[in-house]
């Protein structure tokens, strides 16, 4: 070390929970957060779900408990830190316990993110034992009605008690709590449950709209001003509740004027690998046209991050057209999101369309009145199921995806 | 809470937290749910010998022996107390 630099810039960087819990900053050469989507089997079928709309055609090609192993052993090489093990539900693998002590030996920071839905005393006591860091739970609201509404699943109580469960083995409560226009009045009661289970964290995920959540966009998008009024009411607790809970209040992209910087920037500190071995810079890229993305099974990990054209497509801000280009904030925000230009515009390299400079803005504008028009809204809930997902694969629900560009 | 530091103090690392060398990053790093921070030579100097038996006091006396040129370490090194403490990357035992 050099000695005059003790204490001094103390933090290079910080990364805090956005964006499913990834920020950064750029010129990072290494992925330091690995997503293994472990399968997409689940047993809620909620409406938000960002997976896929086709992940039926991934359930019966999973990795295998070796090629898993193989996979976090060469992310960690790489320079990857945290552990996420998410689905699907990764619970219905009942090699989580092998992948977990793995994890563990390997020096990862790990974390199974579960809707609870399968979780018993026999194998949390397994992931202690095994050196899990910690579990991200899912809960939706407060009140039964829409938990079991918004999942399609009976799953109120099990929550409740799986809640105690990680509690109880000394584990740091991390909830996550997909916001949409179901919940989004139950703000301050949802705080108040998630302190009086003894939270540590709460993430307040407003929807964001990909794979399901995108078919059901009108259906779920809130308004502006409910979305003001949650706002107002978490700043409120925050100050109020003497609470030492961590609350991360996910902003939704479609009510700001300038869109996110997704993942943190393409191929800058995310990796996911999926169910299948695909290895993805984000959840949805599959979506993008003309890419092929590389896979654990058949190439080096090393050479996914670093020298795949996939990775490389959108690194850096080369490919950007105008208005990007020479935006003064375009180092800011990377342009926004890929999958969400492509997905609204047909263009993956269009600015987001959130952005109020982006000449697609209108798309998003009209979203916003759609999910306001009462015609529309009362639309049913497509809810992720398999037979669902089949259905769009074979085309059946085309009225629901034929105006985006890709199937979400 | 009282966020002063004194000499007598005594910390270890806040519960869920890791404080791990990283080879790939070449640094010191405190994992902890949703989150990681990459530290800089100094501030893992100081974290390393958080112990939950270690003063302030202590830590101070042995960084000032161990790197004798640097000049307002003990400013320093009392600075990365009151940010780790103030972020709650460390508790007071």
């Amino acid at each position: 070390m050099t000695q005059p630099s003790l204490g001094e810039s103390v933090v290079q960087k910080t990364i805090a929970a956005q964006n499913n819990g990834v920020a950064a900053n750029i010129t990072q050469t290494q992925p330091l957060w690995l997503l293994a989507e472990v399968t997409y089997r689940c047993p809620l079928h909620c409406a938000f779900c960002y997976n896929p709309t086709d992940y039926d055609k991934h359930t019966q090609n999973e990795l295998t408990t070796e090629q898993w192993i193989q996979a976090l052993r060469d992310a960690r090489k790489l320079g990857a830190l945290q552990l996420g093990i998410s689905g699907g539900e990764p619970l219905l693998r009942d090699d989580i316990e092998e992948i977990v002590a793995e994890a563990h030996k390997l020096g990862y920071y790990s974390n199974l993110i579960t809707s609870g839905v399968g979780l018993t005393e026999k194998r949390i006591q397994a992931f202690k034992e095994g050196g899990l860091d910690h579990i991200q739970l899912s809960m939706h609201d407060i009140t039964e009605e829409i938990n079991n509404f918004i999942t399609n699943t009976k799953t109120f109580e099990l929550k409740k008690k799986v809640a105690a469960m990680i509690k109880g083995h000394g584990y740091p409560m991390v909830l996550n709590v997909v916001i949409h226009r179901y919940n989004i009045g139950h703000m301050k009661e949802i705080l108040e449950m998630a302190d009086a289970l003894g939270a540590e964290y709460i993430e307040l995920a407003n929807t964001q709209y990909y794979g399901w959540s995108l078919v059901n966009r009108s259906q779920l998008m809130p308004t502006r001003e409910q979305i003001d009024e949650a706002e107002r009411i978490t700043n409120e607790f925050r100050e109020k509740s003497g609470s030492k809970m961590k609350i991360f209040f996910v902003v939704p992209d479609y009510y700001s004027d300038r869109p996110k910087k997704c993942m943190n920037g393409w191929g800058e500190v995310f990796m996911i690998v999926t169910a299948n071995g695909d290895v993805l810079p984000c959840h949805s890229a599959r979506v993008l046209p003309n890419m092929q993305f590389p896979n654990v099974k058949d190439t080096d990990l090393g050479w996914s991050w670093k020298e795949s054209p996939a990775f490389n497509k959108y690194r850096g801000d080369a490919w950007m057209k105008e208005p990007c280009r020479t935006c003064p904030e375009k180092e800011k925000d990377l342009a926004g999101c890929r999958c969400q230009s492509f997905l609204l515009t047909g263009d993956a390299e269009a600015a987001d369309p959130v952005c109020a400079m982006s000449p697609h803005h209108h798309l998003i504008e009209q979203a916003i009145i759609d999910a306001q028009n009462p015609v529309i809204a009362a639309q049913p809930i497509v809810f992720r199921n398999d037979k669902n997902s089949k259905k769009i694969i074979a085309g059946e629900l085309n009225d629901r995806t034929e105006q985006f560009h890709a199937l979400p | 809470m009282d966020q002063t530091i004194n000499h007598s103090d005594v910390f270890a690392l806040a519960l869920h937290h890791r404080f791990q060398w990283e080879e790939a990053q070449n640094s010191y790093v405190i994992l902890f749910p949703e989150g990681m921070v990459k530290l800089h030579g100094g501030a893992g100097e100081v974290l390393k010998r958080v112990n939950g038996i270690a003063s302030v006091g202590d830590i101070v006396t042995e960084l000032k022996a161990a790197f004798p040129d640097a000049e307002n370490i003990e400013k320093d090194i009392i600075g990365m107390f009151e940010l780790a403490f103030s972020k709650a990357w460390l508790r007071k035992v």
